[in-house]
This record gives C-alpha cells, sequence and structure tokens, in this order.
C-alpha cells in the first residue's frame, strides 16, 4: 500500500511518520501506541460512533476520535491524560446505564470489549443512574440470538453483515434511547430473507448481544476475524476473474 | 368504504405468499405495487427521476407516504428490489425520520414536539398528560381512526413553546388540559357529523388527506 503524502507528526511526544490518508488510531497501532476502542475494527470502515478513541489534539477546542480524524503536518497529539480517562470513563458509564449489563448471567463473561474496557478504564460503579429498559430479546435464528438489553450500538455487526458478508440484514432503527438494531423489516432474525447465517456479526459484537446459542454464562468466546484478509481475498478472486 | 374492511385490503396488506421470489423483482411487476395500480406511478417516476439510484430513497418513500398515506411493508419491498436497497436500511431510515408513518395515520392527528426548548418547558410532562387522557402511547392511532398522537423534534415554533401540532395548526405555550379539550372538541364535532368522515377511511384517505 502506498500513496498520499507522507506527515510527521507528534504522538505522546512521540515523533511519527504517517501517510495522510491514514487515521491517528492507525498511526499510534503502527508505533505501538495504544488508544482504547470499541466500535473501531480493523477491516471495517470506521464510523467514529462510540467516542471511546478520544484523543487531544494541540489546538483544537475539544477531543476528536482517533479512529475517524487524519493526522495534519506537525500535529500534536495526546492519547493518554487524566481529563481524556475521565471522559472515557463517563462515555463507558453512559452506555453501561443505557442498556442491561449485568455480566455475572452474560454469556461472553470474562471475555468482553466492554467488560474489558471498564476494567482498564477503573468503572467499578456508575456515577449516572441506570435506566434499566426493557429490551427484547431476539430468539428467532436457529443457531444465534440478540440480545438487546446488552446491546452498544457499535454498528460493528451492521457493517460486517453489509461490508463483508453482503448480506446487510441488520441496521438501526429509530433514534435516541429508542434506537435498536434490527434484521430486514424488524421482522424476526429466523425470518429475516436476506441473513445466509454465517455467523459473521456473532463473532464481531463486542459483548454478548450476539450470541452462540446453547451458551451458558461465560461459555462464549468471540472468534477473532480477520477482516483484512477477507477482503483481500475476495479482491483478489474478483481481479483473478 | 369502512375503514375495518379497508384494513385487510388496503397496501398494509403483507401477505408473506405473495412476496416469495423478491431478487426477480421488475421496477413494475412487484405483489400490490403494479402498473394497474395508479398510486404506485408516481413513486415509480420519483424513482425514474433519480435512476432508480439509492440516492433517490428519501423521494421515493415522500412519493409512497403521498399516495398512500403511510409506508407499508409491500412498498419496503417494492422500493428495496427496484433500487437495490437492503429492506433494513429503508426501515432504518422510514424511523429515523418522525414525518414517515409506518401505518395510517388518524383523521386527525397531534403532534407534541419535543424538541429542545419545548422539552425545557415541560413537553415530556405535557406528552404525558394527553397521552393518559387519551389512552394512547405516542405514536398510536385509536382503534376508532380518530386520532394519532405524534411527536417530532422541534416543529419550528421554538418561542412559543411548548408547540403542539393539532391538524396542522400550531397551538403554542400548550397546556395539557386545554388540548386535551380541544381533541374532546374534534370529537364532537365528528359525531355531528358522521356521513362527512365515513367515506375518509384508507386508503382513499391517503390521497385526500396528504
Ligand atoms: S449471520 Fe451473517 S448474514 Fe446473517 S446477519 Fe449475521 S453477518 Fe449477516
Ligand atoms: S448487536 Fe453487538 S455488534 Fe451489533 S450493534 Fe449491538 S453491540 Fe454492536
Ligand atoms: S473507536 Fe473511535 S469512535 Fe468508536
Ligand atoms: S423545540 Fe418545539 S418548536 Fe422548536
Amino acid at each position: 500500500m502506498s500513496g498520499g503524502r507522507v506527515i510527521t507528526l507528534q504522538i505522546d511526544g512521540r515523533d511519527c511518520g504517517a501517510r495522510e490518508e491514514q487515521t491517528i488510531l492507525e498511526v499510534a497501532r503502527e508505533n505501538g501506541i495504544y488508544i482504547p476502542t470499541l466500535c473501531h475494527l480493523n477491516g471495517l470502515h470506521p464510523v467514529g460512533g462510540c467516542r471511546i478513541c478520544l484523543v487531544e489534539i494541540a489546538g483544537a477546542p475539544r477531543p476528536l476520535p482517533a479512529c475517524v480524524t487524519h493526522p495534519v503536518e506537525g500535529m500534536q497529539v495526546t492519547t493518554d491524560n487524566p481529563e481524556l480517562r475521565r471522559q472515557r470513563r463517563l462515555i463507558l458509564e453512559l452506555m453501561l446505564a443505557e442498556g442491561n449489563h449485568i455480566c455475572a448471567v452474560c454469556v461472553v463473561n470474562g471475555h468482553c470489549e466492554l467488560q474489558e474496557l471498564a476494567l482498564q478504564l477503573g468503572v467499578d460503579h456508575l456515577e449516572v443512574p441506570a435506566l434499566y429498559p426493557s429490551r427484547e430479546v431476539d430468539a428467532s435464528h436457529p443457531r444465534f440470538g440478540l440480545d438487546r438489553n446488552r446491546c452498544v450500538l457499535c454498528t460493528r455487526c451492521v457493517r460486517v453483515c453489509g461490508e463483508i458478508e453482503g448480506a446487510h440484514t441488520w441496521d438501526v432503527m429509530g433514534r435516541g434511547l429508542q434506537a435498536m438494531v434490527i434484521s430486514d423489516l424488524n421482522q424476526p432474525w429466523g425470518e429475516a430473507e436476506s441473513c445466509t447465517g454465517c455467523g459473521k456479526c456473532v463473532q464481531v459484537c463486542p459483548t454478548g448481544a450476539l450470541f452462540e446459542k446453547g451458551k451458558s454464562a461465560g461459555e462464549m468466546v468471540k472468534r477473532h476475524l480477520h477482516l483484512p484478509l477477507l477482503t483481500a481475498m475476495r479482491r483478489e478472486e474478483e481481479a483473478g476473474e | 368504504m369502512p375503514p375495518a374492511a379497508s384494513a385487510s385490503s388496503g397496501p398494509a396488506d403483507t401477505d408473506q405468499a405473495a412476496t416469495p421470489n423478491i431478487p426477480q423483482c421488475t421496477p413494475s411487476n412487484t405483489p400490490k405495487h403494479d402498473a394497474s395500480d395508479k398510486r404506485w406511478r408516481p413513486v415509480e417516476a420519483a424513482m425514474r427521476r433519480n435512476g432508480y439510484r439509492p440516492g433517490g430513497l428519501i423521494e421515493a418513500l415522500h412519493a409512497v407516504q403521498r399516495s398512500y398515506g403511510y409506508i407499508d411493508d409491500a412498498s419496503m419491498r417494492a422500493l428495496g428490489a427496484t433500487m437495490q436497497l437492503p429492506l433494513s436500511k429503508i426501515y432504518g431510515v422510514v424511523t429515523f425520520y418522525h414525518f414517515f408513518h409506518l401505518k395510517p395515520k388518524g383523521r386527525h392527528t397531534c403532534v407534541v414536539c419535543l424538541g429542545t426548548a419545548c422539552y425545557i418547558k415541560g413537553a415530556d410532562r405535557l406528552l404525558q398528560a394527553i397521552s393518559r387522557e387519551q389512552q394512547m402511547q405516542p405514536g398510536e392511532t385509536s382503534a376508532d381512526g380518530r386520532l394519532s398522537l405524534l411527536t417530532a423534534r422541534c416543529v419550528g415554533s421554538c418561542g412559543q413553546a411548548p408547540a403542539v401540532v393539532i391538524d396542522d395548526l400550531v397551538q403554542g405555550q400548550a397546556e395539557g388540559s386545554a388540548i386535551n379539550r380541544q381533541l374532546a372538541r374534534l370529537n364532537g364535532r365528528e359525531e355531528e357529523r358522521p356521513a362527512a368522515t365515513a367515506t375518509k377511511g384508507p386508503p382513499a384517505a391517503g390521497e385526500a388527506r396528504t
């Protein structure tokens, strides 16, 4: 991969080289600098939805999401300080308060990206009142289930199904607190004609919202999918035709 | 046509068996949405204007709602097949905008604004008061098809917050009891002239009202 002008910027005081089409997150990772993420997943188009990856940029009036912000010559990026940590913690708390995240009974307990982030950011209690919504569980698919109570609306499932599998079974309906993921015309997943049953959405879901049936608490470990590889192989096939 | 009969014969009819082979649908052979249905023609025209490209979705949805008064599953399937759009994406767009309706609207509408200005002025309590008195949840239409209780995000009358729009007329500084009285009056007027409203059941209502 090449193309694009080469830029130098500073991340946490370290000089980094980058191409202008890269994101700050990509450059940071290339240089071994860790920025927490949630909605971002290598191989899917970034949407900048969760804001966990906020970083400070000298001269910018407010923090910006690293996964959708491009580097500029001479930029100075800070990826970690008490204020950023406070903001990330609050964002995570709001996410937790909006759904029902009862880890002890969750299929991915111990293997959950949300739980991992909470540990990392030191969220051991909520400062905002929890909403305890009652959200629908969809168990109509023969092999998989969707528990919306654990969904954080990261849209990874929407994107992997649309961009990689090409089925686009999922999307988000409504807005605000009423927003939720739906399959086809808001019909039971098991009746959605577009679903091929490939299971990619289940594997990329960062929480226990999408799960394999027949697993009990803590039993589900998500298989890491090499999405960039899938895309590359498909491009190869197409070129070979 | 009595509303009861039209409920099963209008565009809401989404007979599963009637839509088996979605991929083979061409612009005008989808069930209930073919050239014989005059009401589908403006929708077809809207899609054609945009070269059947996905970008024309919103315009096509407006056309559907103008023709039928609301947007049913069969229409969304027809749009999806014609413009090659995923069903969930269309559903997402329809439910994102307060303007679009998935079910037929009542003969009267009461829209409570929940925009920022109105919210600060107690729109949530106002909505509760109306919802309780009318015995319907926001988004619902009464069983007799008389009233729809809807919400919106800013109706452009922030200076008169909280605002309620009854049948396209903005009521500023709205109060629960006054709105409920007004809705009761609408009901009373209807009962005086049953003949005038009896013909207004959907699907004809779609053309007459919007
Ligand atoms: S199983 Fe595959 S096709 Fe079905 S919804 Fe999930 S990602 Fe899409
Ligand atoms: S179901 Fe999982 S992957 Fe899909 S939006 Fe919710 S949390 Fe994200
Ligand atoms: S990871 Fe960047 S906004 Fe979610
Ligand atoms: S917020 Fe209600 S009219 Fe603007």
